[in-house]
């Protein structure tokens, strides 16, 4: 009896830590997927889509460097982000060594089946509180994310890849955050003529707010001034 | 008539009562100017308020198009009282000094006088409209440049792109226009039926603040009120700063998300600057001058 309690003790903490070093593998080849890209800039056409804004389509352009040097222009025009959420890349959370792992199972997302990763950063300083990746073991690409700050609230990620599968580079973004109920009084804006529906006032109520990048013109590893960051 | 209305624009713009308006303008857009140029970061942050919490804005916000729609919300109410001081006069001011009975006594009809005199007083107004939109929008975009407009209403905000902001300007300049020209109607109106110019100046001043109050407040009752009021069509110069949206709530360029409400608006600031100069015409040919 004492000798089969310690075989199931036994193959349990294999289990684990096979699991534990299967997930680790996993991180480590996304990581080593992406120390194939020193830097990049990159253009993209911004749809924000917050329900109380109507703007139109913005055109960016984002420069990376590595470790997690990240900077997005819009050369004309005003540029509306959620606060803190663009800075945030999978570049710095990935090269974190004071990092716990956790294999949380798997899932589909987008058609693409993708094990679930839950990163905790150990510092309690670290802005990130929490970040689960959901990775295409097959491709080794992240498919979503999911990211709890300190400062910023929450926000999800989810990817979409084309040619530029191979150096983890996605093609599509789509950037979702929580927003604060807006609503302002005359005496700020000065518009005394309110007279929008109830139906019409509800529409702007809803409080997730999507960014969407759409990436083109990718330059890769061709080096970027430090005087852009 | 051509001989009469040049005469009457003559004498508008030989009196000095007439520059006082231009130099308020000019005085009022240059204190806002100022403000804004040393201290439009704060006002920024004010105006955005909340929003700033959850979102990062960048860009020059406090740029030339933001800065002529603040001048604009605020001016726009007050340029009627500017335009009572000559409009109110053109009828009154005559029977003041006497010489009303002198003007119609000469081989004119009553409704050339009338008319003359209101499209000289019309003519004083848009000039005043040009000036403001000159020192507002042109000498705002060479002070703060120019960028997206950022404005923030009661239940949401609106981005424009930069290349889709002129022609907006332009349309609510024409529509500012027909709101003072109904405020010269008005002014002139009133100047028909005194003998004096102060009591038709204080009168049209009292009845834009006090319509102005009424389509202000929020109160049930009012509301029901609001729509007949002309300070409420007003301001419908704004909706060509709305633009409408697609099914992913992206903006249309070129569009404008109630045009149906700047339509029924000039209808109806037509319909007074028609009625009120048609009264005013009726009125004077009936009228016995004893001055």
């Amino acid at each position: 009896m004492k000798q089969k309690i310690i075989l199931i003790i036994t193959l349990c903490t294999s289990s684990f830590f096979i699991q534990a070093q299967d997930v680790n593998d996993l991180i480590d080849k996304v990581k080593q997927k992406m120390d194939l890209v020193n830097n990049y800039s990159v253009e993209a056409k911004m749809k924000t889509r917050v329900a109380f804004i109507k703007a139109p389509i913005g055109k960016v352009k984002i420069y990376f460097k590595k470790p997690d040097q990240i900077k997005l222009f819009k050369e004309k025009g005003i540029s509306i982000l959620p606060k803190g959420g663009v800075s945030v890349n999978f570049f710095s959370i990935l090269n974190n060594s004071n990092l716990s792992i956790i294999d949380a199972g798997t899932t589909t997302v987008n058609g693409s089946s993708t094990r679930i990763v839950k990163l905790l950063p150990l510092s309690e300083t670290n802005e990130i509180i929490i970040s689960t990746l959901y990775i295409d073991e097959k491709n080794l690409l992240i498919r979503k994310s999911s990211t709890t700050t300190r400062e910023n609230g929450s926000f999800e990620m989810e990817m979409f890849y084309g040619e530029l599968q191979n150096f983890g580079l996605p093609s599509k973004m789509i950037f979702s955050f929580n927003v604060k109920d807006y609503k302002m009084p005359k005496g700020v804006t000065l518009d005394i003529d309110d007279d929008l529906s109830k139906e019409e006032k509800k529409k702007f109520q809803n409080k997730k707010g999507k960014i969407e990048f759409i990436y083109s013109n990718y330059i890769i590893n061709k080096g970027i001034p430090d005087n852009i960051f | 008539m051509y001989t009469l209305f040049k005469i009457e624009l003559y004498k508008i713009f030989k009196r000095p009562r007439t520059y006082i308006a231009f130099i308020a303008i000019t005085a009022l857009i240059g204190i806002i100017q100022l403000g804004l140029k040393v201290d439009g970061k704060e006002y920024i942050s004010f105006v955005l308020g909340d929003l700033s919490n959850t979102l990062q804005i960048n860009g020059n916000l406090c740029n030339g198009y933001f800065v002529c729609y603040c001048i604009l919300q605020l001016l726009l109410v007050h340029v009627p009282l500017l335009i009572a001081l000559i409009a109110a006069d053109m009828i009154s001011g005559e029977a003041n000094m006497g010489t009303l009975r002198l003007l119609l006594s000469k081989p004119i009809s009553r409704t050339e006088v009338v008319l003359a005199k209101f499209f000289a007083a019309s003519v004083y107004t848009i000039l005043l409209l040009v000036w403001l939109a000159f020192l507002a929008l042109i000498i705002s975009i060479f002070i703060f440049g120019t960028d997206d407009i950022f404005l923030i209403k009661n239940n949401y905000a609106v981005q424009i792109a930069a290349n889709d902001i002129m022609w907006r300007y332009a349309g609510a300049f024409v529509f500012a226009a027909l709101a003072m020209l109904t405020v010269t109607a008005l002014a002139f109106f009133l100047s028909v039926f005194a003998e004096n110019s102060i009591g038709p100046i204080i009168a049209t001043i009292s009845i834009i603040i006090f319509f102005t109050i009424f389509s202000t407040m929020s109160i049930p009752l009012f509301n029901k009120i609001k729509p007949f009021l002309f300070t409420t069509h007003m301001v419908a110069w704004k909706e060509f700063f709305d633009v409408k949206v697609d099914e992913n709530n992206i903006s249309i360029a070129g569009s404008i998300y109630r045009p149906d409400k700047i339509i029924y608006s000039a209808m109806v600031l037509i319909i007074h600057i028609v009625t009120l100069v048609s009264i005013s015409i009726y009125a004077l040919k009936k009228k016995d001058i004893l001055s």
